[in-house]
């Protein structure tokens, strides 16, 4: 893939319209706030991908295909609740993994663009998952030697889940990319929408690299080239073009968001917040 | 290894040898590996799948059962590193897993658990729980479970 446009500051000027509660500034804030900073977007990453791929449970094409996306989909979740705790614990106010993911709002997630976007039909998801998923891989692969004993002990077990994610989705874009001339079609246009979304996986903010130079994140820059390669490696067994590059769409880590993502918390957290003791 | 934790630990993990794994009740959690040290002060688990919904169901029968067996006093932990995996699936539990109709995980060929045939296919990589994968036997035509090698 050619390289893409360099991530300029005047993108962010979205996100910091959004301050004081979405738009976050890690400079000045102490190191355990940096940290649950950071537990959030792993978190919401999975968690929102998790809430996506839920939609799916029922409507799949096939019972098997809805097996293997609820079976995705409790994955990510498992990962989310996992990070979350953390991050509940971290901040030290008393909140745990379920209050962090129902009783926060749109501003103060920190979830990338990429996983709250809409699951179109099956091809628009299997591209959305491709191309998370080949990134969580990666990321993971890293994060397995993460300072943070919470991060490293999810990384290890959901490395191994995640391979399987990004298989079935790459065997389906396969086989749908090099499929009819309708399926190809549809893949096609499911790898556009998606497209604009991968420059912020990889983008190194002022917090990833604080984690990143003290051993606790990633350096995303360092598994770019990687990723490049996975991703085309598949779009030309798929015999799909890779989309124009286009402009790079950031702020999801710090809280801006496009308008999807709050419709889906409508949905993920009527319940409780509608019933606020409800209990199992 | 484990007749010497036997020996030190009898008692506990005895109890934990009756404690059924909710999902594939044949088998045990100490069948199962996710047990990864016991005695009477604390027992420490460990989940088979970063979301397996039956880690919360496991923590609360292993508390009933060393409850009701007298052990009152018993701390019990979840630990996410190392990470579980199949190899520690035991050698009795691989075979109540074939005789309950499951193909253990595994070296080499996946074999029917009805029939034993060795012609088997995958039909779903994700089965009825994260753990398993659906395969079909392509002698006797049976659809069968795989314990996913992890």
């Amino acid at each position: 893939m050619p390289a893409l446009p360099p991530i300029r500051p005047e993108d962010e000027r979205c996100a910091a319209k959004v301050r004081p509660h979405g738009a976050f500034d890690p400079r000045g804030e102490p190191e355990g706030g940096l940290l649950f900073e950071y537990l959030l977007r792993l978190g919401d990453d999975s968690l929102i991908l998790g809430q996506r791929l839920g939609e799916w449970c029922g409507h799949a094409p096939s019972v098997e295909v809805d097996l293997s996306l609820a079976n995705m989909a409790l994955d990510l979740i498992g990962q989310a609740t996992h990070f979350l705790n953390r991050a509940g614990e971290v901040e030290g106010k008393g909140r745990d993994g379920d209050r962090l993911a129902f009783h926060r709002d749109v501003l103060d997630y920190r979830n990338c663009w990429l996983v709250e976007q809409p699951n179109g039909d099956f091809a628009q998801t299997m591209a959305r998952q491709l191309l998370f998923s080949t990134f969580q891989k990666l990321l993971f692969a890293r994060l397995v030697s993460s300072a943070e004993p919470t991060i490293a002990g999810v990384a290890e077990k959901a490395v191994k889940e995640v391979t399987y994610h990004q298989e079935l989705a790459a065997e389906w874009v396969i086989r749908l990319g090099d499929g009819t001339e309708e399926s190809r079609r549809r893949m096609q246009d499911g790898l556009a929408w998606n497209w604009r979304f991968v420059p912020e996986l990889f983008e190194m903010d002022h917090l990833a690299s604080f984690m990143a130079d003290r051993g606790i994140g990633a350096d995303l820059a360092a598994i770019r080239s990687d990723y490049d390669a996975r991703i085309a490696a598949v779009l030309a067994e798929a015999k799909l073009e890779p989309p124009a590059d286009q402009r790079p769409i950031l702020g999801g880590r710090r809280g801006h968001h496009s308008e999807h993502l709050g419709h889906l918390l409508t949905a993920m957290q009527y319940l409780p917040r509608t019933y606020p003791d409800a209990v199992w | 290894m484990r007749a010497a934790r036997l020996q030190a630990n009898d008692g506990v993990w005895q109890v934990l040898e009756g404690v059924p794994d909710p999902e594939i009740p044949v088998v045990s959690v100490v069948d199962l590996g996710i047990v990864r040290s016991a005695d009477a002060d604390r027992v420490v688990l460990t989940p088979t799948y970063t979301g397996c919904p039956a880690t919360q169901v496991i923590e609360a029968d292993v508390r009933a059962a060393l409850d009701a067996a007298g052990y009152r006093n018993v701390r019990i932990e979840t630990i996410l590193s190392p990470a579980w995996t199949t190899k520690w699936i035991t050698p009795a539990g691989r075979e109540k897993l074939r005789a309950y109709g499951i193909s253990p995980p595994g070296q080499g060929a996946v074999s029917c658990p009805q029939c034993g045939s060795a012609s088997t296919e995958e039909i779903s990589r994700f089965g009825s729980t994260p753990c398993k994968a659906l395969w079909r036997c392509r002698d006797c035509a049976e659809p069968f479970d795989l314990f996913k090698c992890h």
